[in-house]
């Protein structure tokens, strides 16, 4: 019996959480933005979701097997399925096939599997693969379908997104900013825009679910919400004609879904509490400044790539406050 | 609810046993008895083979200031004088002594009655409490009489009692605040006069309701004790973690310690054991050990002579599980895993927990995420992920600042972490590194 036993140090016990239960949980948190743009955006989010998440797992076998040669595959951990719904869900509804499969070879191959895989990324994959697509296919990529049309794909109908007629605003379009949606439309996601970040309504509702199984704190997506609330607040006080009400700002584009499932990415976002908040506050100014004064009308994305770069920085200058820590005179 | 500032988890609390009144347990045919079984100097033996002792014979005495004398549980014949495996896994100098009949000192008084007057001197109580061997009972089995000896310049000002008993499984404490609490409340209030203070906080996490009532109807007759109910959180039993809950004062980085911060903190065995050392002239040498674990078949509290082998404890809860991979001496959290389980209970087994070959695997690490669940975790405000990494790389000067010396390896990180990272292994390896590092450069200047 005695050489049975087995010897090690403690702790003996674990709480049970898993890298799997972690990103199950953060792709069951996607499923209500998801059904939104089914019910908006119909066949197209379909195939476009479909052929992201299936061309990511593709690539993350491929490079794990042949070209890292290890033995054990990884696509099951949920990452790979979470950066290709994310990826699909910053994209339009009526990109082609072929685009998609770019993306996705960009994200999975460039921007995760090059540094080893998952954990060791500097850049959210997801919006690697989105930004080289933005840069690379400038005009599909911001062409968006207008809602409703459930049986269309590549041939459905475009539109001015509320963003495109913010920028309008900024440049001088004095009727712009009248042509905008509701702020409840806006808010459940009647309007045009990629195909997951259209209801902010949906996007919440997962942070809530996100929250409430503590898969992530509410440092990074609170600071950045509250950020561009107030700074967005300022500006349009200043110039009500120029720039759009915080309402707008937060309900529009991939605000709510990059602060919600982008920016609180584990592993590129800081570790500690205050670097989180200076991270996601830093994220949301960037965010309102590209899309008042940038080139392009969407932030969002810019602003937590370059913040991902800052992560170590953060990291290193940003301890945990220690235990009995006297504040040094 | 009151509990500490920073960090913590909560651990399925498993208290099998907590209903289970405490039983005494049947002499054991040998008894063994490690010279360390206290932080410091081991003891030095006074007996030698062939020697005849009573229940309650010193065999060994303090080593040093820092250390403790051992006293028999057991009356009959020392065999030898060698070594054992305990509870660490090391073999350590050890008395055996084969039983004979059930035979005590006559000094100790062995009746049932309660003794609340004292009339001795602080000085005089701690004199008695150094020479019965009193421990802490929580597990660390640091000598008690230290603590009650403030370094020059610090000032006790108040007394906590840990009756926290955060580890998932343990009773031991639980049962003893129920079935002896006016034992206890007189041991808090020698433990009061001792450390010359008026104020006592015994804290109590409150998945012991039972407890906190019968303890706070109690304490009105005793002036000074406070019970505190706390909210449940591992690791809350930590010295420096209790102090933060009751009154709200962190203790900082070491060389500090709870004086510093005016807090001398007991465990409730102790307190109990103070009592039966000042007020019956019984040294230590029996404690409650709970036995327990899921697969087991009638977990128990048991009132356990020293130098019982664990086994018999076992055979006693029933016998071991066919499916056991696993035995512990102490909790899940912080115990440690025995080779064998002739390992005999020493003054700091506060339990024998048995876990199936399942829930006693690892599960199988994955790389680090950065999810920066053991950041929040970590009750000292540590990195525990960085802890881990750097220790890995054997980066000693940097782990060194990231403040590994605070780490009190209650394995919050490891348990919560969802990659399964043995964070806490490469900690202890890093911590063992820095401190002999650090001792070197003390031994320089």
């Amino acid at each position: 019996m005695a050489n049975k036993l087995i010897v090690s140090l403690s702790p003996h016990v674990h709480s049970g959480d898993s890298v799997q239960k972690n990103m199950y949980g953060v792709l069951i948190a996607l499923i209500p933005a998801l059904l939104v743009s089914l019910i908006y955006f119909g066949v197209g989010a379909a195939v476009v979701t479909l052929t992201s998440v299936v061309s990511c797992l593709f690539f993350e076998w491929v490079i794990t097997k042949f070209i890292l040669k290890r033995e054990k595959t990884t696509i099951l951990d949920g990452s790979a399925i979470i950066t290709g719904v994310l990826l699909a869900f910053n994209v339009p509804s009526n990109l082609p096939v072929w685009i998609i499969v770019i993306g996705a070879l960009v994200a999975i191959g460039i921007g995760k599997m090059t540094f080893g895989g998952l954990g060791c990324n500097p850049f959210n994959p997801a919006l690697v693969g989105r930004v080289f697509l933005l840069i690379s296919f400038p005009v599909q990529m911001t062409s968006w379908p207008k809602i409703g049309q459930v049986t269309s794909y590549l041939d459905a109908e475009t539109g001015a997104t509320p963003l495109a007629l913010m920028k309008m605003a900024v440049h001088g379009d004095a009727s712009a900013l009248e042509q905008l949606p509701s702020s409840f439309d806006l808010f459940i996601g009647a309007t045009g825009g990629s195909l997951g970040e259209v209801s902010a309504l949906a996007l919440l509702i997962g942070l809530l679910y996100m929250l409430w199984k503590k898969i992530i704190t509410w440092h990074i997506p609170v600071s950045i919400l509250a950020t561009v609330f107030v700074f967005s607040g300022l500006m349009h006080m200043a110039n009500p004609t120029l720039y759009a009400s915080p309402a707008v700002h937060l309900f529009t584009g991939g605000l709510m879904l990059g602060a919600i499932f982008m920016a609180t990415d584990y592993v590129t976002s800081p570790m500690t509490h205050k670097g989180m908040i200076i991270y996601g506050v830093a994220i949301g100014f960037l965010t309102v400044v590209i899309r008042n004064f940038g080139a392009y009308p969407e932030g969002m994305s810019f602003a937590i790539l370059i913040m991902n770069a800052f992560t170590p920085l953060i990291n290193n200058y940003c301890k945990p406050k220690r235990f009995g820590e006297v504040k040094k005179k | 609810m009151k509990t500490f500032r920073i960090g913590g988890v909560h651990p399925a609390e498993n208290k099998l046993s907590a209903g289970k009144a405490i039983q005494a347990l049947a002499l054991p045919k040998q008894a063994v008895f490690p010279l360390s079984q206290h932080i410091g100097a081991p003891a030095v033996p006074v007996v030698k083979r062939g020697d005849l002792v009573k229940v309650g014979t010193k065999i060994a005495e303090a080593g040093g200031f820092v250390s403790a004398p051992v006293f028999s549980s057991v009356s009959g014949k020392v065999s030898k004088i060698d070594t054992v495996v305990d509870a660490s896994g090391y073999r350590k100098p050890a008395i055996y002594i084969d039983v004979e009949g059930d035979e005590w000192e006559e000094s100790i008084d062995r009746s049932a009655e309660l003794v609340r007057e004292c009339s001795l001197s602080p000085e005089e109580i701690v004199a008695k409490i150094k020479e019965a061997g009193v421990v802490g009972m929580g597990g660390a089995c640091f000598p008690t009489h230290v603590k009650l000896c403030p370094p020059p310049g610090a000032k006790a000002e108040c007394v906590i009692i840990n009756g926290v008993e955060c580890e998932p499984y343990l009773t031991a404490d639980h049962r003893l605040m129920l079935e002896k609490t006016d034992e206890v409340l007189v041991g808090v209030s020698l433990l009061m006069k001792a450390a010359k203070v008026d104020q006592a906080y015994i804290g109590i996490e409150n998945n012991k309701p039972d407890a906190i009532r019968v303890m706070t109807e109690k304490a009105e007759g005793y002036p000074g004790i406070e019970i505190v109910p706390l909210q449940v959180k591992y690791p809350q039993g930590g010295e420096k973690q209790l102090i933060d809950a009751i009154i709200n004062r962190q203790v900082p980085a070491p060389p500090a310690i709870p004086i510093s911060v005016g807090a001398v903190v007991q465990n409730v065995g102790t307190a109990y054991a103070v009592y039966e050392a000042v007020m019956k002239n019984k040294p230590l040498f029996e404690r409650v050990v709970t036995v327990t674990g899921k697969s087991l078949k009638n977990p128990s509290n048991f009132l356990t002579r020293m130098g019982t082998p664990m086994s018999q404890l076992i055979e006693a809860a029933g016998g071991m599980p066919e499916d056991t991979g696993k035995v512990i001496g102490g909790g899940p959290m912080m115990g440690k895993a025995l080779v064998n389980t002739e390992v005999p209970i020493c003054k700091g087994s506060s339990g024998v927990l048995l876990m199936n070959g399942k829930e006693a695997s690892r599960g199988e690490a994955q790389p680090c995420i950065r999810c920066a669940k053991c950041v929040s975790a970590c009750p000292m405000g540590l990195e525990p992920f960085l802890l881990a990494t750097l220790s890995m790389h054997k980066e000693w000067e940097r782990v060194e600042k990231e403040d590994i010396m605070s780490c009190i390896e209650c394995g919050s990180c490891q348990f919560t972490c969802p990659s399964h990272r043995p964070m806490l292994d490469y900690i202890r390896l890093g911590k063992g590194t820095v401190g002999g590092i650090i001792r070197a450069r003390n031994a320089k200047k």
